[in-house]
């Protein structure tokens, strides 16, 4: 496959943000309440991903390793800073349904967390489709969410009532504990049809680096890290002996 | 040598007491709850049930079979979170809505976690919960409209209550309203409410028999009742009032929740101090809402947190082995 192409397909599918990295979980149980807002959301986050990725994937030949979180936060603030201008400039009724979660992009894990893990290494074209394809993962997850929430939650789509009239919403998917559901469940569907993904054995083992094993991993990293945690009590237990 | 061949797993002594007879005691034990529930709603409040116990035993039937899952073997559990479920519903609740509820138990509350044994919230509030909050007007629609001389079609239809005509608020929106109540209607039932609330002696019926069968032990009832009148005496602002005390105990889901939903095995403490704790708690709880709080009613909530809380309790009250010391801060 291109290896352009195959950022897009990794983006919306082994890698989804969403449902297999589980990254940007604020915004997306926060503002789901609608397909729409998901479309806001989502198509902001996008721009300034594929912004920051490109700015930082030109520029990272120049910033030096040990600074470069700040480097990093300047580029994505700014970015961010733009597009809340804008929406606030063209599309006001987006930039009010959002409210605070169009400045907190700056704070998502998505966006820096691909920024330094791909675009400090990779080069401006590779990081551009990235992006894309991170964003397109994002923006799709989040819109899946929104629909099932306003459809089941408030018999809309769109605001279009799509549900009859005899319906009778289940208020609880608009209401906070119903992202929770919806995005488990979706989590849950993806992993049960074994769509492509990092984390459910569909995709080469010998790709990931840790082996991708989900089903069987015994946790060998956290149980290394358990060793550590429990030998500095057992040294206080013997000092208090002494005593 | 076939002999050999038969010997089982430890431990060799056994009791008779399974998993299936405990749930059919506690089916037996909510009966007379729910023939009274169908002698004062009708005939409605009986296809309830039934819709709501069969949505159970389906959702948990086609979950096993899809998970391709071992089907439980006739434990009963997800009749007894059928039937819970159903005495928590008010009767005019749309059918739709009863079976969603029972999904909403069987799958989310219980079989996403494990099944039975694994599931940290008991099935039947969660879906009880999942429901009010999704249809708050249909959960508590208990106004009846009274029908001067009912025929015996109409009396079998809509249940006693047609006859005193209980309308506009129960008893505990009274008592919240600062009225008084008749505590013998209340006792006997004759009152608005969800199918099986409302009969405090149906319900004292059931626990009685559990208590023979030394199903449940009476710990965490007594413990949340008396904590949560000792929270209505000190904070109710009616001091020592009996009316307001007994109104509010008999009043509501606070009997139901206190003999059949907190004693549930798998979201209660296992140890006796435990118990303790886990029912002072729901009674503080269930007092802060009911009391303090905007709203009427606050069992299934205080339960629901109190199961939450289940894990740490039993972690803080682990008795001590035997022959181990005491470990204090660290030092032996």
């Amino acid at each position: 496959m291109n290896k352009y192409l195959e950022r897009l397909v990794n983006g919306l599918f082994k890698e989804n943000p969403t449902f297999v990295l589980m990254l940007g979980m604020c915004p997306t149980l926060a503002i789901t309440t609608s397909a729409m807002n998901g479309v806001g959301m989502g198509l902001s986050t996008t721009v300034v991903l594929i912004a920051s990725n490109v700015i930082i994937a030109a520029l990272r030949k120049f910033i030096p390793n040990t600074v470069r979180m700040p480097y990093f936060i300047v580029v994505v603030a700014s970015m961010v800073t733009i597009v809340q201008l804008l929406l606030q400039a063209y599309v006001p009724d987006v930039s009010e349904a959002l409210g605070i979660y169009i400045p907190l992009i700056v704070v998502n894990c998505i966006i820096f967390g691909r920024v330094e893990a791909y675009a400090a290494k990779h080069s401006v074209g590779l990081s551009l489709f990235d992006g894309i394809g991170m964003g397109l993962g994002f923006t799709v997850a989040l819109i899946l969410i929104g629909s099932f929430r306003e459809i089941l939650g408030a018999g809309t789509w769109f605001n279009i009532r799509v549900m009859p009239e005899s319906y009778e919403p289940i208020s609880m998917l608009v209401q906070p504990p119903g992202a929770f559901l919806v995005l488990a469940m979706l989590t849950a569907l993806q992993n049960k049809l074994k769509l492509p993904s990092a984390t459910n054995g569909s995709v080469k083992k010998t790709a990931l680096s840790c082996g991708g094993d989900c089903a069987n991993c015994k946790g060998e990293v956290f149980a290394m890290n358990h060793e550590l945690n429990t030998k500095e009590p057992q040294k206080e237990k013997s000092a208090g002996k002494e005593d | 040598m076939s002999d050999l061949y038969n010997v089982s797993a430890a431990p060799h002594l056994r009791y008779p007491t399974k998993t299936n007879t405990i749930m059919r005691d506690v089916i037996i034990a909510l009966i007379p709850a729910s023939l009274f529930g169908i002698y004062n709603f009708g005939l409605r409040a009986l296809l309830v049930i039934l819709t709501t116990v069969l949505s159970c035993t389906v959702t948990e039937y086609v979950y096993c079979r899809l998970m391709k899952k071992q089907v439980n073997p006739w434990d009963y559990s997800d009749i007894v979170t059928g039937l819970l479920l159903a005495l928590n519903l008010p009767a005019s609740i749309p059918m739709w809505m009863a079976a969603l509820g029972g999904v909403f138990a069987i799958l989310i509350a219980k079989m996403v976690f494990g099944g039975l044994g694994q599931n940290f919230i008991n099935p039947a509030l969660a879906a009880r919960v999942f429901l009010f909050i999704s249809f708050p007007g249909r959960m508590s629609a208990f106004a009846l409209e009274k029908i001067a001389s009912p025929t015996t079609k109409e009396l079998l239809r809509h249940g006693a209550l047609v006859i005193d005509g209980v309308s506009g608020a129960t008893p505990l929106g009274q008592i919240k309203a600062g009225e008084t109540v008749n505590l013998m209607k209340m006792f006997i039932g004759n009152i608005g409410g969800t199918i099986g609330e409302t009969s405090a002696l149906a319900l004292l019926i059931g626990a009685a028999y559990l208590f023979y069968r030394k199903v449940i032990t009476p710990i965490i009832p007594l413990s949340y009742i008396l904590s949560f009148a000792v929270f209505a005496i000190i904070f109710g602002g009616h001091g020592f009032d009996a009316n307001y005390i007994l109104g509010h105990i008999l009043g509501g889901g606070l009997l139901l929740g206190a003999l059949f939903m907190a004693t549930d095995y798998v979201t209660s403490p296992i140890t006796l101090k435990g118990q303790v704790i886990f029912g002072v708690f729901i009674g503080i709880m269930t007092g802060i809402f009911r009391i303090i709080g905007t709203g009427v009613e606050g069992v299934s909530y205080s339960i629901l947190l109190g199961n939450l809380l289940v894990p740490l309790i039993d972690n803080l009250t682990r008795p001590k082995a035997f022959g181990k010391e005491r470990v204090k801060n660290g030092k032996k």
